[in-house]
């Protein structure tokens, strides 16, 4: 099979399928969706192997229109390894929710659900795969859009009202999104990345509009942060994460806000280029913000002692460290960007449902003390819950621990103040981190005398087993850092 | 700021400015109103401004809609039919989306009785407890 083809399958293939799953009943729904979804994870892992053999990029023409008019793929090894690192970590979030979703969504909706979920994966591959800036925005708001219905979805009280707020705070980075890609348009009269990297370069060299220009980009720039949740854009985070079905939390938290950064570590690259980004001082200011972000992430998480609620306040933190990583500028620092959103979106997706599990064995209350001693009633969940909370602080060898390394030689490499103020902050964070993950782990493994309770008789040895997967993913993360930094370099390195 | 300047900004730019002011208004009623309908409002608002502001770079005075004319094929007779694309692709998307935040406004009234914001947020920390 040709490589345009199978790239444009990826796209198109789970959003045509979505409209089918709507119509089946929840099993056969069910079987579709993870179905594309495997098949999505295979076309990606050949794309990923045709890539690496044939050691280039490709561009993929939509239909027989060619630039500036037609619509492009682009496909180097970054591109291709993070669209595996995301069906995967898809497929797996699914599965291990996928116990809960029967459970906190009523019968008649579950078809609808798994609908959605197909069209947030098309979406997500969408946004990965683009080469044309105005494709990214469809997509951005689709994810949007399936996003918010994944928060409603749930049963669960106040869900609708997250989901209210997550819209509202997402159509208003939209909306500051699309306006930052017109002002762009109207400057260069392009819309593919490397046309817009042309003229942008052109016009910078005049030095011509450069207030539009440095408009145009902190528009986009504040746009896609309030998407992803940056300090102090994060108000419709913990909600959001905290009120829906595990399933959701996982997508939400390891996806959703992951590939709007990856699409704006695209924009900054490949459409605006790094000099102007540099020069423009949008940087400095997504510095402060990320700083900002990895601090007060990390003690609202303290504060908090809903367990949900403090994984979600850690996302805060996190997202952080990648804005921290992609305001340095350069190469190393963006690879690193991607490196942390593979690491984190491994650990968080696995944190929700492990989680979940760990409450109701404790009784159902999501207060962190009660958890007391779940890690006896259920090992494998409170294995996965330790894993992850240690990968997230950044202990060897886990995928955050790499991840940590990474963005901090990227610090160092770029000197200056700077380099002081991002290492000042990983130190801090790395502490406050300890502080509430570690208070969690050891109440987990606490000696208690709690009766067993009708969960714990549940049979869930399949939710063990892609509990297992996840945490060999995470180790696997840690201990293949070197080779998985190498694919993204590769792929970043010719941008 | 002297003449020049609001001829610049009123009557060269007069689509630019429109739009802008436009957008802010919807921007702030989308972030600050407390009425969700009227939030949904200022959302369309804040779309459609982006909308007049690219529909108004697409369009070339004495050129011609991209469609043959008398068979011309001389591409400079014509406008660029990407604006118009765009734009287009664009009202899609909004409408979908105001779609489904009116369907949310609707299951959050049929639940808690209100459109105030505040008050459903009140009602839902009450809940709670």
């Amino acid at each position: 099979m040709r490589l345009g083809t199978v790239a444009i399958l990826v796209i198109l293939l789970p959003l045509m399928l979505s409209s089918v799953t709507a119509a089946l009943r929840p099993k056969k729904a069910r079987a579709l969706m993870l179905s594309v979804n495997v098949l999505c994870l295979l076309m990606s892992a050949y794309l990923l192997i045709q890539v690496l053999r044939q050691n280039a990029a490709f561009t993929v023409s939509m239909g027989e229109i060619g630039a500036p008019f037609g619509n492009e793929l682009f496909v180097s090894k970054t591109e291709a390894v993070v669209l595996v690192g995301f069906d995967l970590i898809m497929l797996l979030s699914l599965l291990s929710g996928g116990r809960k979703i029967v459970h906190d969504i009523s019968i008649n909706r579950i078809s609808l659900y798994y609908t959605v979920c197909s069209l947030l994966l098309a979406a997500m591959n969408a946004l990965v795969l683009t080469n044309d800036i105005f494709t990214g925005y469809v997509f951005l708001e689709i994810s949007t859009i399936a996003a918010g219905a994944l928060i409603f979805a749930g049963s669960k009280r106040g869900a609708l009202m997250a989901s209210m707020r997550y819209m509202i705070m997402n159509l208003l980075g939209s909306g500051l999104f699309l306006f930052g890609l017109s002002i762009l348009y109207s400057l260069t009269g392009e819309l593919l990345f490397s046309g817009i990297l042309q003229k942008v370069s052109e016009v910078a060299a005049q030095g011509k509009y450069t207030g539009a220009l440095f408009v145009g980009l902190t528009l986009i720039s504040l746009g896609l942060a309030m998407k992803s949740a940056l300090f102090p854009f994060h108000t419709w985070l913990p909600n959001a994460y905290s009120l829906s079905t595990p399933a959701s939390s996982s997508l939400l938290s390891s996806l959703v806000s992951k590939a709007y950064i990856f699409l704006y570590i695209k924009i900054i690259a490949r459409g605006v280029g790094l000099s102007v980004f540099r020069e423009s001082g949008a940087n400095d200011v997504l510095l402060l913000y990320a700083v900002l972000a990895i601090v007060m992430g990390s003690v609202d998480a303290i504060q908090q002692h809903n367990v949900r609620r403090m994984i979600s306040y850690s996302s805060v933190a996190q997202i952080g460290y990648i804005f921290l990583a992609v305001s340095f500028a350069t190469r190393q620092g963006l690879a690193a960007a991607v490196f942390q959103i593979f690491a984190h979106s491994a650990a968080k997706a696995m944190l929700f449902p492990a989680v979940d599990r760990l409450v109701e064995v404790s009784g159902g209350n999501e207060n962190f003390r009660d958890l007391r001693g779940s890690g006896y009633r259920a090992p494998v969940a409170g294995l996965a819950f330790a894993v992850g909370a240690f990968s997230i602080e950044g202990t060897p060898p886990l995928g955050g621990f790499s991840a940590k390394v990474f963005v901090a030689s990227a610090a160092y490499a770029v000197g200056s103040w700077r380099m002081y103020v991002a290492l000042g902050a990983l130190a801090i964070s790395t502490v406050l981190n300890i502080v509430y993950f570690l208070r969690t782990v050891v109440t987990v493994y606490r000696k208690s005398d709690r009766q067993p309770n009708a969960f714990f008789h549940q049979k869930v040895n399949a939710f063990r087993a892609f509990l297992c997967a996840f945490i060999a993913l995470n180790l696997f993360m840690g201990v293949g850092a070197g080779s998985i930094m190498q694919l993204i370099n590769g792929g970043i390195n010719i941008w | 700021m002297d003449g020049a300047f609001f001829k610049t900004l009123f009557v060269d730019h007069m689509h630019e400015t429109a739009s802008i002011v436009l957008f802010s208004i919807g921007f702030t009623t989308l972030l600050l109103n407390k009425n969700l309908i009227k939030k949904i409002i200022g959302f369309s608002m804040m779309d459609n401004a982006i909308y007049l502001f690219l529909a108004s770079y697409g369009y070339i005075e004495g050129r011609f809609s991209p469609i043959y004319r008398d068979g011309n094929t001389d591409s400079g007779l014509y406008v660029n039919p990407l604006p118009a694309g765009l734009v287009l692709t664009g009202i899609v998307v909004s409408v979908s989306v105001t779609a489904i935040l009116l369907a949310l406004t609707v299951r959050l009234y049929r639940r808690y009785h209100t459109l105030n914001i505040d008050e459903i947020s009140e009602i839902v920390r009450r809940e709670g407890k």
